[in-house]
């Protein structure tokens, strides 16, 4: 497909800016304003760099630079297509909002250890951008590895109890599936193949292994990554939401839940290669283990009262409609996962930075105590709605755009009886999280029903947090009215195969 | 001097080892830079060695002039010259370690412990280097005894470990001797080259007698390596001993006997006799696997830090037994490349917790409580060899399982492949209780974020440098290894590509 | 009677395998950490007596020339030389170098003893008694430690934690 490639260090110096960033962040450590000046510098390049890549690849071309043979035939790459562009730019472009927000957050409730948490954070995007624009299964799984190392720290910031054991989840099913799962399976197909692993459009596994092998790497692959949620590993993420907000808002709905599934499209378009898979069928198991996530996922965040516990049950259930697509393998479908993953990150870090700003203003985390908030907290509720619109895919955001092609998709692949699982877990979407924001307006209680609105009552967080989830709430109507952007991308990804 | 330069990577240890011990006790002060310089000699010597042989193809040095094969001769391949620089080189940096910790541990016997320890040094690397079937027995016999006496320096529990060393590891060396007088009944010779040609000539592989002096020399080699079931003696004497003699000992005792079994399966008997005729890949790489899992699993039964590193030493043994039986030329790379890989990991860690026993005086996992906030570069250097252990990538740590896991895949020894996966998860399970502990603090609070000023009143409290450096030369050490496993793994492939077996080709 | 005779043809290797193995079970059952030394001590001498029995020779010396054998009656003049050189050559298939000097110098391997392996004995018995002399100062380190030298007592004290 990629009838020309450049050389270019961009896509290196994109990844590792905000690790040497990391520098400045702690040698600036006992003076916060320039330390989180050092963060905004640092997402500012990496998001201009990553930006500066854009004409190149939306003009059908691709962005390459080799690093490093690291093993024979094997090397540290980076490659920038569609794919990772449209990736690399939500990452780049959130971690800017999130920073703004962080601070807000962590110095509204006055963390400890800020320096750290800025540091790991800085780092956590590299490995991000990294994943992004891998070249080969290798980088890949170096910088996946990267990543839930480099999350760890922030997942247990609050060093407490819950927290160990929260980290204690996270790793253990994360590390655990990766070394588990993809590394035989890395090595089994570098064995097989004795290839360098590069993703090619129409996969490079084609002739090189049985039905069965490719059965067994496949489930390898997909439950490996395990960042992506799927059933039954996904209990990593409920456990992370002890993190404090910012870390659940980038990380756990945009940035490594993203790379898991990220993972997973890659490894489908770009090792397996949607030809190679349908013509073994392959992609019908995943399609229903995917399924039953998203219904069970979605069942689970009803009965949940923590709201970020609502949220990460959400985020396992929506990761699986991007798996989903990815696995019913037709063209619609894969572009509707790759908007996907842009739209659900818009939609859902809003959800979260909510929920965190609820959380510094008042205090509360609990669904059942936020009756009537809307009144105190109106800018704040009306970015929640937005973001759940998004989320269960209603007009005016843009979710709406990456369901339809979804549902498209399936239909295209002749698996009408997926439609019906989009039809009940669509309802279950809006079920659990529209009230939410229609409580907050219109309580129950009458008593806080009669009290009266008026703009001086209001006790919104500090304005650190309230601009970037405004922001990304327009964002996510913007992408509904805009997605030409978004699908340009997705469509040079699968535009190869016909 | 470069053509001598063979010589003297066991020579300059040795002959400093004597002058310490005679000047050691009236000028205590100079034993260690002593040590230490010696040292960094062995070492620039073997580094030369090494680019010779990667110039030059391998070297035949006579010791004293003799002709082989009656007198010993040094014969350095690319195998042997890759091991003596990592094992000179892991001498020096636990030397530079034991400046604090010998005077911490055993104040009143500096000079004999230098002694001592630089003798180890010379009969690891002389092990490594000679050609010479009898003398390797003698040099076996040297870092054997040298290492007793290095344990049995340890208090109380140290000197009954060490004696159960003595026991079982005077089987193990016997066994060998017995075996190479077999070798020399049917061949007459010695000399380890000569041997293979012998047999090769006279064509005796048929014959019961090598088929004994194999299995007791590998028997031998075995006990002495500690591969499971026979590492009785391992773990005590490496986690009651002196930290020093912990941190040498444990990296280079095991892994050079890794290296003696292959110079011997490989060099003297042959690899067409070793796996093709015997055909007992199949039981010694299952072996290996219960190796592994039965090192695993005990290491996650300890809570005296290095009792758990000792019982993951038998884990690691048998990836390499098992890495060398796949009967694969990657698991053979994956092997060797771990031996270098293990040492500085070993050695990594091992440094940590003798830094961490000299620092508190525990010896118990919760000696790390809050460490992170007490010793960042500490922790920093414990990480990258715990990554190492886990093998995350790029620490050398990955790439060796890279190419012991390819081998397995190749050979189709599945087994193999999931035991190395079920020991990294339980050295990542190992580990992290580790950092959690140094992390979180042995009670984290049950509340919500609590503050650092609360807990840990104190500032950062590191340990001194000349303790800190060689702990973080090793994790950097680590790091390079790993980055460029590839022209480490290319003088290996010149020494494994002429034994032509295995599936792929390099 | 093959049995019998099996065994009588090669009976040093079956003296060596019953003293190795009486040695290998002081090793292993006795109680006593001296006996168990003295075990390991009988264990290394059974080997050393398998290489001392391997340079045997029926009917053969010991492997030094005589003046007679190297200086026969008719080679007097070439007298100085000789007794520098020879030492080295014996007991060894090759002996090229010393040739021009002693051309009708015979030397049959089968009358003496392959001197070889007891030098290498001579190698093994240090290695040997050093090997003693460690164990035992380590038992009497064990000793001033615990009081005992009996295994079962000190195994009993560190399981009573003293």
């Amino acid at each position: 497909m990629s009838s020309e490639s450049i050389t270019s260090f961009t896509p290196v110096f994109a990844s590792i800016v905000s690790l040497l960033a990391v520098l400045p962040i702690a040698l600036l450590g006992k003076k916060p304003n320039l330390r989180e000046g050092a963060t905004f510098v640092a997402a500012f390049i990496k998001f201009g760099l990553v930006l500066s890549m854009l004409p190149a690849i939306l003009a059908g071309k691709t962005i390459e630079y080799t690093i490093w043979e690291i093993v024979p035939n094997l090397e540290i790459a980076f490659r920038v297509d569609g794919l990772g562009m449209l990736f690399g730019l939500v990452a780049s472009s959130l971690w800017i909002v999130t920073s703004l927000y962080s601070i807000g957050y962590m110095r509204g409730l006055k963390e400890h250890s800020q320096t750290r948490f800025f540091s790991f954070f800085a780092v956590s995007l590299s490995a991000t951008i990294g994943v992004a624009f891998a070249a080969n299964l290798f980088t890949l799984y170096l910088f996946y590895e990267m990543l839930s190392l480099a999350t760890y720290p922030l997942v247990t910031h609050h060093q407490d109890k819950e927290a160990r054991i929260g980290g204690r989840t996270y790793l253990t099913y994360l590390l655990s599936t990766s070394i588990g799962f993809v590394l035989p399976a890395m090595i089994f197909v570098y064995v097989k193949t004795g290839s360098s692993m590069d993703f090619s459009s129409d996969g490079f596994l084609n002739g090189h292994i049985g039905a069965t092998e490719a059965l067994i790497l496949l489930l390898l692959f997909t439950f490996g990554f395990a960042k992506s949620g799927l059933m039954p590993f996904h209990s990593w993420l409920p456990g992370a939401m002890v993190a404090p907000t910012p870390v659940s808002a980038l990380l756990h709905a945009v940035a490594v839940v993203k790379v898991g599934v990220f993972c997973i499209l890659r490894v489908y378009t770009g090792v397996f290669g949607t030809d190679f898979l349908q013509s073994l069928d392959l992609g019908v198991v995943v399609a229903w283990i995917a399924a039953f996530t998203i219904v069970v996922s979605s069942l689970i965040a009803l009965s949940q009262d923590n709201l970020k516990r609502r949220l990460a049950f959400s985020t396992v259930g929506q990761l699986s409609y991007i798996i989903l697509g990815a696995a019913l393998l037709s063209d619609r479908a894969v572009t509707g996962s790759m908007t996907h993953i842009a739209m659900h990150a818009v939609g859902k870090i809003t959800l979260f930075m909510c929920a965190g700003a609820v959380f510094v203003a008042t205090g509360k985390k609990y669904i059942s105590q936020m009756d009537g908030l809307g009144k105190k907290m109106p800018i704040t509720f009306a970015a929640f709605s937005i973001g759940a619109l998004s989320v269960i895919g209603l007009p005016p955001a843009g979710g709406l755009i990456s369901k339809f092609y979804l549902v498209t998709g399936a239909m295209d692949a002749g698996q009408s009886a997926l439609l019906v699982i989009f039809l009940i877990s669509t309802i279950l979407n809006a079920a659990y999280l529209l009230p939410i924001g229609y409580r907050a307006f219109f309580p129950k209680d009458p008593k806080l029903a009669a009290e009266p609105f008026s703009w001086k009552n209001t006790q919104e967080a500090s304005w650190q947090c309230i601009t970037p989830l405004s922001v990304t709430a327009v964002l996510a109507v913007i992408l509904f009215i805009k997605p030409q952007l978004l699908l340009q991308l997705a469509g040079l990804m699968v535009g190869g195969n016909g | 001097m470069i053509e001598q330069a063979p010589a003297l990577i066991l020579l300059v240890p040795f002959f400093v080892s004597i002058f310490v011990a005679l000047l050691g006790n009236r000028f205590q002060g100079i034993c260690f830079p002593l040590s230490v310089l010696s040292l960094i000699g062995s070492v620039a010597a073997s580094v030369t060695t090494l680019g010779r042989v990667i110039n030059e193809g391998t070297i035949r040095y006579r010791l004293g002039g003799w002709e082989p094969p009656m007198g010993i001769e040094f014969r350095i391949d690319a195998l042997n010259a890759l091991v003596a620089v990592a094992v000179s080189g892991v001498g020096l940096l636990a030397a530079i370690y034991s400046k604090r910790a010998v005077l911490a541990e055993t104040p009143d016997k500096v000079s004999q412990y230098y002694t001592l320890f630089l003798l180890l040094i010379t009969g690891l690397l002389g092990m490594v280097i000679t050609g010479d079937a009898f003398n390797l027995y003698v040099l076996l016999e040297v870092s054997a005894l040298t290492s007793y006496a290095l344990i049995a320096m340890g208090p109380k529990r140290a000197t009954l470990a060490a004696y159960k060393y003595v026991i079982i590891g005077t089987i193990g060396a016997s066994f060998y001797l017995l075996g190479v007088g077999y070798l020399y009944i049917k061949t007459g010779s010695l000399n380890m080259f000569d041997i293979h040609e012998q047999l090769i000539a006279r064509d005796i592989f048929d014959s019961p007698a090598i088929l004994v002096a194999f299995i007791v020399i590998t028997v031998g080699v075995w006990i002495k390596m500690a591969f499971f079931p026979l590492h009785a003696w391992l773990p005590n004497s490496y986690a009651y001993a002196p930290t020093t003699s912990s941190a040498i000992l444990g990296p280079l005792m095991t892994k050079v006997m890794i290296y003696v079994m292959i110079r011997l399966t490989f060099t003297v008997f042959g690899s067409d006799f070793a796996f093709i005729q015997l055909d007992w890949s199949d039981i010694i790489v299952w072996m290996s696997v219960v190796a592994i899992l039965a090192g695993s699993i005990s290491a996650l039964a300890q809570t005296d830090l290095r009792k758990m590193l000792s019982f993951l030493i038998i884990a690691e043994v048998g990836y390499m037994v098992g890495g060398v039986w796949l009967a694969d030329d990657m698991g053979l790379v994956g092997s060797i490349y771990h031996i270098i890989a293990d040492a500085f990991m070993t050695l990594c860690v091992f440094l940590f917790a003798g830094i961490i026993f000299v620092k508190t005086g525990k010896r118990d996992i919760t000696a790390l409580d809050g460490l992170f906030t007490k010793m960042p570069l500490t922790m920093v250097g414990l990480l990258v060899g715990a990554f190492s252990l886990i093998g995350i990538p790029p620490t050398a740590g990955f790439f060796s399982k890279w190419y012991l896991i390819q081998g397995g895949v190749a050979s189709g020894h599945w087994e193999y492949v999931i035991a190395l996966l079920i020991s990294s998860l339980i050295n990542a399970v190992l580990f992290f209780r580790i950092i959690e502990i140094a992390y979180f603090g042995v009670k984290p609070a049950e509340g919500h974020g609590h503050h650092d000023s609360d807990t840990h009143e104190s500032g950062p409290n590191e340990a001194s440098f000349s303790m800190l450096f060689p702990l973080l030369a090793t994790a950097a050490a680590l790091l390079v290894i790993g980055l460029y496993n590839q022209d480490i793994v290319a003088i290996i492939s010149s020494f494994v590509s002429q034994f032509n077996f295995g599936v792929i080709g390099i | 009677m093959e049995i019998f005779e099996a065994i009588s043809a090669k009976f040093n290797f079956w003296i060596y395998i019953i003293i190795m193995m009486i040695g290998l079970y002081a090793m292993i059952a006795k109680n006593n950490l001296i006996k168990k030394l003295i075990g390991m001590s009988i264990f290394q001498t059974a080997i050393i007596l398998f290489y001392v029995s391997i340079g045997v020779k029926d009917g053969a010396s010991i492997p030094i020339l005589y003046h007679d054998q190297v200086h026969p009656e008719h080679h007097d003049e070439s007298h100085g030389d000789h007794s520098a050189h020879s030492p080295s050559t014996d007991g060894h298939d090759s002996h090229a170098a010393e040739d021009r000097y002693l051309p009708e110098l015979v030397v049959d391997g089968n009358d003496f003893a392959n001197p070889l392996p007891h030098v290498l004995m001579l190698t093994a018995i240090v290695v040997g008694v050093s090997t003693l002399g460690v164990g035992l100062a380590v038992t009497q380190k064990v000793y001033r430690e615990y009081g005992s030298i009996e295994e079962s007592e000190i195994l009993e004290m560190i399981k009573s934690g003293k």
